[in-house]
């Protein structure tokens, strides 16, 4: 086992560089560089001025060595500063990243605890009314966006019925509360779940109906287990090891549906940094935002992995 | 006659009789399509949007870009049959307009991220080996890191314009096409008639052109649909983070993209609810449509 997950780990430094690679590249193929956030139209600038700023800031070397010392100062956690306001990337980034955890992280598990109580349901019901409703709203899930769903959600809770606030993470005009902060998290962590809970019952859905086919189940049926046992204790955990995977993969999803739904309900996490970043050509913030969202991605699967690993002994690893 | 049949012919591989059945087998598709009920209403309601889109001229009373400043948020009437917007631009006539740039962006990046799916599915499961290794690393790469992300880095630094955001979504949406493409030619290029075509001498590009791809694109139709569907979504998105299709253009994302303001969602919800569901029902439509070709082609899928 720790020889699996070590070459796993192994295996993800390449995937990691090659990331950084594009992530570099991407910029480099950018029209424009530093040089247009100090030219001023009025001040006439020289060409001569223009290659003195690229040289302060070494853009004057080899595109390779430009990439090299950048990863140098990103493994030593050096992300640089920001274009726009001078602030050192990496603590900006781990303000913002911990709201976007919590919403994120919230809406997983949302989507986790009622996507597979739902799976099951409607997988012990093919067939009946329950199920065709379920899957039909579930098909709606997956192909409603983000960003619509956010809308009609904040339309109807937050302005027509005033359940909750229409954005933000905390009150203008009192200290916040624990009753406040779950009265803001509530409405964008229920949008983000959308996406999550038809996946996760998708999944286990499928996932159940295979297992509760399988010869051992019938076994136990057989032998007279009662059904109740059957279902929990037979199926369940079989059903639910797939679904392990989709933990991991829900990721990337999150991360796209953050970036909407924090712009929708003006939630002060990474979507709505990483528009900012992107509006005003924050660079050093772009590249650093790209790293991290990489690496969590990453570690993700990595995680998955193991632990898919851990709980299916099933798994060799050889 | 398709390039499936014509290259049978050449190859004289199959009887007359054989290839009679080949083509009961597509007409057995079609009527197993017809059969699924959602996706033949889907395909209609599709049939009817484009119509409409493509149509815009003759189903629209104003220009799409015409401003009435003594006509601003006027709430839909019999003259602006969905209202106006707040410079008096007629929100019946946009939703057309956007219509057909939201399906020009589907179709555009679908054909783009297809073309470069098949090439590199194409080489990686006709050479394996390292030509394989190199470009599904390449794959897993660019789906380990969410697309959108690279999308928005792209949109911010590229010059923006429809056609930028066509191939920055095509660029970017190939992986699922290129896995597919490669595991259909690797077991297509075990098959006898290929072994034929290399005792006969042909050349690897004309195998893999006129003999093996005419195989894979009745299993790629699917995928296909999907991805136009998906790609209408993605363009809807980056257009209303303010990243997409640049206004005064409309699109469907960009008139969304009216409702990020407050005031507007509560007061003129005329706005954007019509593109709202305009974009659900088309990406419904092609979701059932993709769902229907797919058990046509496949019936084992059905589950």
């Amino acid at each position: 086992m720790q020889k699996y997950i070590l070459r796993r780990i192994v295996i993800s430094i390449p995937v990691f560089l090659a990331i950084t690679v594009i992530i570099y590249g991407l910029i480099e193929i950018a029209p424009g560089d530093i040089t247009d956030y100090f030219i001023r139209p009025e001040l006439n600038m020289t060409n001569e001025a223009e290659d003195e700023i690229r040289a302060r800031f070494g853009l004057d070397q080899p595109v390779t060595v430009r990439y090299f010392n950048w990863l140098v100062n990103i493994l030593h956690g050096d992300l640089g500063y920001r274009f726009t306001n001078g602030q050192p990337v990496g603590s900006t980034i781990a303000q913002r990243l911990s709201a976007t955890i919590l919403l994120a992280g919230t809406a997983l598990v949302i989507g986790a605890i009622v996507g597979v109580s739902l799976g099951i349901f409607t997988a012990l019901h093919q067939y009946s009314k329950w199920d065709f409703l379920l899957t039909g709203v579930s098909f709606l899930g997956i192909s409603i966006p983000a960003f619509v769903a956010g809308i009609i959600a904040l339309y109807i809770f937050s302005i027509k019925l005033g359940w909750f606030p229409s954005g933000g993470m905390r009150p203008v005009d009192r200290e916040p509360t624990l009753i406040t902060s779950i009265q803001h998290l509530a409405l964008p962590a229920l949008v983000l779940s959308l996406a999550p809970i038809a996946n996760f019952m998708r999944y286990t859905r499928f996932s159940m109906l295979e297992v509760i086919r399988a010869d051992y189940v019938r076994t136990a049926r057989g032998k007279g287990v009662p059904e109740n046992r059957i279902t929990w204790r037979h199926s369940f955990p079989n059903a639910l090891l797939p679904v392990i995977t989709l933990l991991g993969l829900s990721l990337p999803l999150l991360v796209v549906g953050a970036v909407f739904t924090e712009t929708i309900f003006s939630w002060p996490g990474m979507g709505t940094l990483y528009l900012e970043a992107v509006n005003g050509r924050d660079v050093p913030l772009l590249m650093g935002m790209n790293l991290v969202i990489a690496l969590v991605v990453l570690a993700a699967n990595l995680l998955t992995d193991i632990a898919y690993g851990l709980a299916d002994p099933r798994i060799r690893y050889d | 006659m398709t390039n499936q049949s014509q290259s049978v012919m050449r190859l004289g591989s199959l009887s007359w009789e054989e290839e009679k059945s080949a083509r009961r087998d597509d007409k057995r598709i079609l009527r197993r399509f017809l059969r699924n009920r959602p996706a033949v209403f889907s395909l209609i309601t599709l049939a009817v949007i484009v119509v409409l889109t493509i149509g815009a001229p003759l189903f629209q009373r104003y220009g799409y870009e015409q401003i009435d400043l003594r006509a601003r948020s006027v709430l839909p009437n019999g003259d602006h049959w969905l209202g106006t917007d707040r410079v008096g631009r007629d929100v019946w006539s946009r939703l057309l307009n956007g219509g057909q740039v939201s399906l020009v962006v589907g179709f555009g990046a679908t054909l783009v991220s297809t073309l470069i799916g098949t090439v590199l599915g194409a080489l990686s499961g006709y050479y394996r080996g390292w030509v394989d290794m190199v470009i599904m690393r390449f794959t897993d790469v660019f789906m380990t890191f969410p697309s959108i992300i690279i999308m928005l880095t792209l949109a911010a630094m590229l010059p923006r314009s429809v056609w930028t955001i066509v191939f920055i979504i095509g660029a970017l949406s190939w992986t699922g096409t290129a896995r597919m493409v490669r595991s259909q030619v690797l077991s297509i290029r075990e098959l006898d008639y290929i072994l034929a075509c290399r005792a006969l001498g042909y050349s690897d590009k004309r195998i893999i052109v006129v003999h093996i791809l005419p195989n894979v694109f009745g299993s790629l139709v699917a995928l296909v649909t999907f991805a136009i569907g998906s790609a209408i979504l993605t363009e809807a998105g980056l257009s209303f983070l303010g990243l997409g299709v640049p206004p005064p253009t409309p699109s469907w994302g960009n008139m969304l993209e009216a409702a990020r303001n407050l005031d507007i969602l509560r007061n003129v919800p005329w706005m954007w609810i019509p593109p709202a569901v305009m974009l659900v029902l088309t990406v419904l439509a092609v979701n059932f449509i993709g769902d229907g070709v797919r058990d046509a082609v496949d019936p084992r899928m059905v589950i």
